[in-house]
């Protein structure tokens, strides 16, 4: 108990003296998950909305993939786009490892699936309500997922949500291809496993509940910027 | 630019499913701008015949020729749904929807949606939340959707059922007027009142087949076969 009391502690007082090395991982673990969160649902939202639209041969076989994939591993993630990326690796040349864009990659990876099938779930319904009337005004493909993604969007904040939870609380991949460098490429989760790693609970513990706060923050943020659970939900 | 005159032919068509026959054989032709009533029980597949002609229909066998270019015959037609689908959006959004597909500059939808709300009477709630709408305000919505366009063909699937005198007689207005600047129409309905009061020529659906066909009134008083005969006098057809 008296570990949780000292965490408590030791984050009240990080805060309160806006400590810049926590300022600090805290603003790169927010640009690391948002910059995966943009990149991710601009693929993911239109992809899952495809897939609720159209019928072809192999579709079945691409959602059971994309819902298994929602579970992909993100260590294994990690090794794959660290493999990519060094020195010997095919993308080697960019210089990319060890450095924040690494991070988002792994992350996009790591989320897409995640949210293009949200999408597709969220999708599949409001498409079997609008169908009749999007095939009736002989809509075009762009059209029909642009109405259906504007239609949709407070089930697809759901979507986008979930992504940013799992890529800012992610640390087995951007651990392997971020390396966890002080003022590079340090966030909150890599920071918490090295103090904790050191034996500094209530500094990790501190950094855990910063986390948590931040998590809250965005939610309730883009919460109240799109207006759900108000007047007129539909 | 001379308007074409827009006919319809259809040969041979049936549509099956599950190895049941849903429609058909039918031979149908329809032209000149009319207002055509389809009638018959439930199950006779008026819905799917509307369907069939509006192109939304997948058929068997058979063909669907339109007097002009496939693309531009469907870029002319209109279809109004038995359930309405609202768009999850206000009346206004959902008026000016078939517009803004088209790509139209936004002042020339906006005074369309208002003049079209006028005309349906539901310039007063513009701003509602289209699915929360009652069941009349739905249809009248569907139908001035459907409208906006100034189709050449509207299909109206049972406009009017589950609505009361009022709606029913809101709706007709707007169905003659269309009907009298050059909208062709086609509806099914059960309601043997309003195929008398609206139809220039009516068609009677029975199993799937047309069973009869014929102008108004004199169909209607006087058909060819017993079958038709009997459900317009109001007797239950099986």
């Amino acid at each position: 108990m008296n570990d949780i009391w000292a965490g408590l502690l030791a984050a009240f007082r990080l805060i309160v003296t806006l400590d810049p090395d926590l300022v600090e991982i805290t603003l790169r673990s927010l640009q690391v998950s948002l910059s995966a969160l943009v990149i991710a649902s601009c693929l993911a939202l239109p992809f899952g909305t495809w897939l609720a639209i159209r019928r072809f041969r192999f579709r079945r076989a691409t959602i059971a993939t994309l819902n298994a994939l929602m579970g992909l591993p993100p260590v294994v993630v990690g090794l794959i786009v660290y493999l990519l990326l060094s020195r010997s690796g095919p993308f080697g040349v960019l210089g990319l490892l060890f450095t924040p864009a690494a991070m988002i990659i792994a992350q996009v990876i790591i989320i897409t699936p995640l949210i293009a099938s949200i999408t597709h779930q969220a999708m599949r319904e409001l498409w079997s309500e609008y169908h009749d009337l999007l095939i009736s005004l002989n809509t075009s493909n762009r059209q029909r997922i642009a109405t259906l993604i504007w239609d949709g969007r407070r089930a697809l904040l759901t979507g986008a949500l979930a992504g940013f939870g799992r890529a800012i609380g992610e640390v087995g991949a951007i651990m392997i291809v971020g390396g966890n460098i002080d003022h590079a490429t340090r966030v909150l989760t890599t920071a918490i496993a090295l103090e904790t790693g050191k034996g500094d609970f209530a500094l990790a513990l501190g950094l855990g509940f910063v986390l948590i706060a931040l998590a809250l923050l965005v939610n309730f943020t883009i919460h109240s910027l799109s207006r759900t659970e108000r007047d007129r939900i539909w | 630019m001379v308007e074409q005159d827009l006919s319809l032919r259809l040969k041979e068509v049936s549509v099956k499913r599950r190895g049941k026959t849903i429609l058909g054989p039918i031979n149908l032709e329809l032209s000149g701008s009319g207002f055509t009533i389809v009638l018959g029980p439930n199950g006779a597949g008026k819905t799917t015949l509307l369907k069939v002609l509006h192109g939304i229909e997948r058929i068997s066998t058979g063909s669907v020729k339109w007097s002009i270019s496939e693309g531009k015959a469907q870029q002319m037609q209109a279809y109004v749904f038995q359930r309405p689908v609202m768009l999850r959006r206000s009346v206004r959004q959902n008026l000016g929807y078939p517009l803004q597909l088209l790509g139209l500059p936004k002042p020339v939808i906006a005074s369309k949606v208002l003049e079209w709300s006028e005309r349906i009477g539901l310039a007063t709630m513009l701003d509602h939340p289209a699915p929360r709408l009652s069941g009349g305000e739905k249809q009248k919505l569907a139908l001035g959707r459907a409208l906006i366009r100034k189709p050449k063909v509207l299909f109206l699937d049972e406009p009017c059922a589950n609505l009361d005198g009022r709606s029913t007689r809101e709706i007709e207005t707007v169905l003659q007027h269309a009907n009298r600047t050059g909208t062709r129409v086609i509806m099914t309905t059960h309601d043997l009142g309003q195929a008398r009061r609206l139809a220039s020529d009516a068609v009677f659906l029975l199993n799937g087949r047309i069973h009869d066909h014929g102008p108004t009134p004199d169909f209607l008083s006087a058909p060819a076969t017993a079958e038709a005969k009997a459900f317009f006098q109001g007797d239950i057809v099986e």
